[in-house]
């Protein structure tokens, strides 16, 4: 007879996985990664490669040589690091910097906590805002998008929506003039306007978004928290003042508040633990992309806004707890 | 139906493999030998009043409750006693335990043993209270706590509602289930027993809504009783527990810390109720229950009626025999159950199944890093953050585990259940709530 | 020019006042040390173990002054870590004499190695021996035996205790202070302090079964049966059996080795010594002794004794 097993209960385990998880994530991020392969052609095919292939090669180099710890590249989570990344560069960056990318959103902003579930900052969130810092002309020179099918013409670049309206507003003009020069909605739901590769077409982000919430990867929380805190803080400055403000539903659609917001934002080892947190990390988050998109020096401010989030988590988890059973249990008995 | 009812926070759904739900109850045949622990309940063990060479018969008492918390034991089967020696317990450890060599099937002759159903009930509170304290009963759900301290609310608190957990929330587990299908009437006079020892006027029976039949019987027959009434429940794990339970039904919140009572409810399991009703119409102590037999690879997954004291063999023997891949015997579903050493224990009072797991589902996944996605806290029945607790226990400061509420946990094991990087959640708080106890403890005698 | 002159002006007036300020508030709040205290925490090894009992050793250095004015005595109070010099020179700062102290190290009384006592079932879950204790009786069916996921070893503060993987057994090494965190750690209270004996020779039972011997053999071939054998032998009265179990009072124990002899189960263990002459045809044992055939008909022999003693039990290899 084979010896039987002890444990401490339960017995049974459910269906989540850690790989389960972070490949539900990959799966959700498809439409948009085509999306982006439509309008940017063969240039986003290679980024996406790239920063796939250097994140996963980064990650199990740093395991096995100074960790030397166990390989776990397979768990998915150094791949959606790696595609996020992606994302979050314009299609035409030189191959060496998205490789550099890779380095500084494994090695320094995930690798040097401790690894999977241990970094403080959102990984591929650092290695944008440190490519955009160190190398602004190329993180910042977007190629105007055109669908594939027309052709792999040269590429041509031009400012994202944001940055026109930035630029415009700074050189006094009024919003009603800047009109012509920006996409129409349509445009910028599909994703047929200047920006970042996986941020362009809000529709296929949102899919990306139900599919994850069908899967239970994550919780409505962050996602409403964040755009409904811009919809209403731009609406009240647009109502105050519709030529100097962009309207709230084009704040909504363009630059990088829907990938931000679907996906950085959501991601579950710098996000807060209980819904009360996340409500609150979704409206700092909100807030914080709002006051630089209107006040602040650069155009777009989501990868800003949940970074600073990211660092007050910690203090987010102490603040809220979750509802206690029978904490106050409002006894009522009825005779 | 509407929306059902449930309890709010947490919990979590695992796959139900009810195997042996259609199975009716089968009645085991009596031991060669029988060994009866003296420590069936929770609380004092019981002190042995028989003696090597004593004849016993079928429901004679043969030990005595060890204390205020404690249960009689009276003799499943008739023979002689052999001898008094210790038992191995389903952990592997050694209980003192009476073990009588079976000899026929005679009865004690004030055991009611027709299936004539008593509907009147003539005894009066105190009577029952009396007769299910002689009668050894206790919680059959498991947690094996002696019946008649509950059906005594301390002084100064009062029960208005008494729910019987008709639930069975654990995944695998069935003999709740027949026993509702099968002794639907007699369950609900052991109800209006229970009501009547307690003085409440309102009584409900929990159902969860993957047992319809159940349901649907209870509901028409429910109709001759005053005052009782069939709750059907959304199917979500923990509901069997007390304090989740109460929350469905009454939707009352236990306070932290504190007992069903302080909420004027009180509840008792199906076959606890079963074993009232019985004490107190048929004069029948509590020597034998329904134990369920399951597990995917056994051939025949089966409701048995088993003498308690019956080795736990003799039952998986009855339903097929271990199989070749068995890699993990539990005593209770898979949810709370307890991994057993040895198949050689014996049934006890508090054995509502034995669940028998094929090699490839008895191992763990391997543990992963915690990616924080707080699935654990999501589940939690009790509110509390397992991901946090778990990993104040293994540090060792049970002062923050205590602030965090470690004690407040009912170890259903939802968090580990759920976790996706397999963290074993639940052993660490069990190991947490172990030293904060101690800490507790000790603070207490200071 | 101006500007440099109003700067440097101006940061040091600050400077000064916030110094005068700060030389009026340290001597209004000035706590009286004695500086013995500090004398005697240098001494200390300042391991902050808080095998003294005290939290740490500054706490430990209060103690002993407080003791030292009060009683003129240390009587009570002893570093384990730095043991018998440190209290020496302790004394000395304090001027007070100290009487020498037995070193002590940590013995652990099992030896329910793989090969003694084989797994009949497989644990799976955390490596705690607190949570496994509450769980079951251990892979290999003693509740009394170490259940080998080293609680001990992550209490020494030392590095004085480690699992051996072949036995899957705690060994003890002479980095061990005898603070007694892991005698606290053990749940199964296998760990016992004993005296490290001349030559660092001990002679303990290494066993803390207080089953029937028959049972207790059947988990374990190397178990203290209880057979009293040891007992009988013992010309010192340095042997008491309480519950099956055998117990050597390490104070009364002469080291004559007679009951290391007789033990049928080789559940008595003698360290340091040097190997037998041949005729007795006993090897020193290190970890596993083969089991000798038991004749558990004599073991039934002895057995009543009373003295609440635990057991004794072995490490080193």
């Amino acid at each position: 007879m084979n010896r039987f097993t002890v444990s401490g209960s339960p017995h049974v385990h459910g269906e989540y996985s850690t790989p389960k998880i972070m490949y539900g994530v990959v799966i959700a991020m498809i439409p948009a990664m085509l999306v982006s392969v439509w309008f940017f052609g063969l240039e986003a095919v290679r980024v996406l490669v790239l920063a796939a292939a250097a994140s996963l090669f980064f990650e199990w180099v740093i395991q096995k040589y100074l960790i030397k710890g166990p390989i776990t590249i397979t768990d998915g989570s150094a791949l959606v690091t790696g595609i996020l990344l992606a994302f979050n560069v314009p299609s035409n960056l030189p191959s060496w910097m998205v490789i550099i990318g890779a380095l500084v959103a494994i090695g320094m902003a995930k690798m040097s906590f401790g690894g999977l579930g241990k970094n403080i900052f959102n990984p591929a969130l650092v290695a944008r805002v440190f490519l955009l810092i160190s190398f602004p002309v190329q993180m910042t020179s977007w190629p105007k998008p055109h669908a594939i099918s027309q052709g792999l013409a040269d590429v041509i670049t031009g400012p994202t929506p944001l940055g026109i309206v930035k630029e415009g507003l700074g050189a006094g003009k009024t919003m009603s003039q800047l009109k012509p020069e920006l996409p129409n909605y349509m445009q910028d739901l599909v994703g047929q306007m200047g920006g970042s590769m996986g941020e362009v077409s809000a529709i296929a982000l949102l899919l990306g978004g139900i599919y994850m919430l069908w899967k239970k990867i994550i919780t409505w929380h962050i996602p409403v928290a964040v755009l409904a805190t811009v919809v209403i803080f731009t609406g009240i400055l647009w109502g105050f003042n519709p030529e100097s403000y962009a309207d709230p539903v084009f704040n909504l659609i363009t630059g990088g508040l829907m990938l931000g917001a679907i996906f950085m934002a959501t991601d579950m080892v710098t996000s807060p633990m209980t819904h009360g947190g996340q409500l609150l990390f979704g409206f700092g988050v909100g807030l914080i992309t709002v006051l630089i998109r209107v006040w602040g020096a650069y155009p777009e401010g989501v990868s800003f806004a949940i970074l600073l989030m990211n660092a007050v988590v910690p203090l987010i988890n102490r603040g809220f707890k979750p509802k206690r059973f029978g904490a106050n249990p409002g006894v009522k008995i009825e005779a | 139906m509407g929306l059902l009812k449930t309890f709010k926070l947490g919990g979590v759904h695992p796959s139900e493999n009810k195997l042996s739900a259609q199975v009716p109850i089968e009645a085991l045949p009596i031991p060669k030998k029988a060994f009866v622990s003296l420590g069936q309940n929770l609380g004092a063990p019981s002190k042995p009043i028989v003696k090597r060479g004593d004849e016993v018969k079928v429901g004679q008492l043969i030990a005595m409750a060890g204390g205020f918390i404690g249960a009689n034991i009276h003799s499943p089967v008739s023979g002689k006693v052999f001898k008094i020696d210790v038992v191995l317990d389903s952990s592997g450890f050694r209980r003192p335990a009476i073990i009588i060599n079976v000899d026929g099937d005679e009865w004690m002759e004030n055991i009611d043993r027709t299936n004539d159903i008593v509907r009147e009930i003539k005894a009066s509170p105190e009577e029952i209270i009396n007769k299910v304290k002689d009668a050894g009963i206790v919680g059959m759900g498991g947690a094996t706590f002696p019946t008649q301290v509950k059906l005594t609310p301390p002084p100064g608190k009062t029960a208005d509602t008494l729910i019987i957990n008709g639930v069975e929330c654990e995944p695998y587990l069935t003999a709740d289930h027949r026993v509702m299908l099968e002794r639907g009437e007699e369950l609900l006079i052991g109800t209006e027993i229970l009501m009547k020892a307690l003085k409440v006027t309102k009584g409900f029976i929990g159902i969860e809504n993957n047992k319809p039949d159940a349901i649907a019987h209870l509901s028409m027959l429910a109709k001759d009783f005053k005052g009782i009434e069939i709750v059907p429940l959304k199917v979500k794990y923990p509901q069997g527990g007390e304090k989740q339970l109460i929350k469905a039904v009454v939707n009352r919140e236990v306070p932290s810390g504190k007992l069903p009572i302080e909420v004027g409810c009180v509840v008792q399991n199906v076959g606890t109720t079963l074993a009232v009703y019985e004490a107190v119409q048929k004069n029948k102590p509590l020597f034998e229950r329904v134990v369920t037999v399951t597990g995917k690879g056994v051939s025949k997954p089966s409701n048995f009626l088993v003498r308690t004291g019956t080795p736990i063999s003799e039952l998986i023997e009855a339903a097929g025999g271990v199989p070749d891949n068995t890699g993990k015997v539990i005593g209770g579903g898979p949810m709370m159950g307890k991994s057993l050493l040895s198949i050689d224990a014996p049934v006890v009072k508090g054995t509502s199944g034995i669940l028998l797991m094929r090699m490839d589902e008895s191992h763990r996944k391997p543990e992963q890093s915690c990616i924080r996605c707080s699935k654990c806290t999501y589940v939690c029945p009790m509110g509390l953050e397992p991901y946090l607790l778990s990993r104040v226990s293994k540090l060792g400061n049970y002062e923050m585990a205590e602030k965090e509420r470690i004690m407040d946990c009912i170890e259903c094991g939802s968090c580990q259940y759920t976790c996706p990087a397999a963290i074993p959640l639940l052993d660490y708080l069990r190991l947490g709530k172990n030293k904060t106890g101690q800490l507790i403890r000790s603070r207490n005698k200071k | 020019m101006n500007i440099i002159l109003i700067a440097i002006l101006a940061l040091g007036g600050i400077g000064v006042v916030s110094a005068i300020i700060l030389y009026f508030v340290a001597s209004k709040f000035k706590v009286y040390e004695d500086p013995k205290i500090d004398e005697v925490e240098e001494i200390l090894p300042s391991a902050n173990c808080g095998g003294c009992g005290f939290p740490g050793c500054r706490a430990f250095a209060e103690a002993t002054v407080k003791k030292a004015k009060e009683e003129k005595n240390l009587d009570g109070l002893f570093c384990p870590v730095g043991g018998n010099d440190v209290m020496q020179k302790v004394g000395e700062t304090l001027d007070l004499e100290i009487e020498a102290k037995d070193p002590m190290i940590a013995v652990i009384r099992c030896n329910g190695s793989h090969a003694n006592s084989p797994g009949k079932v497989q644990y799976e879950g955390v490596s705690s021996c607190s949570f496994a204790h509450a769980l079951y009786t251990g892979e290999g069916g003693c509740q009394f035996g170490c259940l080998g996921l080293g609680d001990c070893v992550d209490a020494c503060e030392f590095d004085a205790i480690h699992m051996s993987d072949e036995t899957g057994l705690p060994v003890v090494n002479n980095k061990c202070t005898a603070c007694g965190a892991c005698v606290e750690a053990c749940p199964r209270d296998i760990i016992e302090l004993r005296k490290k004996g001349p030559k660092e020779k001990r002679i303990f039972v290494s066993c803390v079964n207080k089953e029937k011997g028959a049972v207790a053999i059947k988990n374990c071939s190397v178990a203290c049966i209880g057979c009293g054998k040891c007992e009988k032998v013992c010309n010192f009265d340095a042997i008491t059996i309480t519950s099956f179990l055998s117990y050597i009072d390490f104070e009364k124990c002469v080291l004559c080795r007679k009951c290391v002899e007789v033990c049928p189960t080789n559940s008595i263990w003698e360290v340091n010594f040097k190997p037998r002459k041949p005729k007795a045809e006993k090897a020193p044992k290190k970890e596993v002794a083969e089991a000798k055939p038991i004749d558990l008909s004599k073991g039934k022999a002895a057995v009543n004794s009373k003295d609440d003693n635990n057991d004794s039990g072995a490490d080193r290899k």
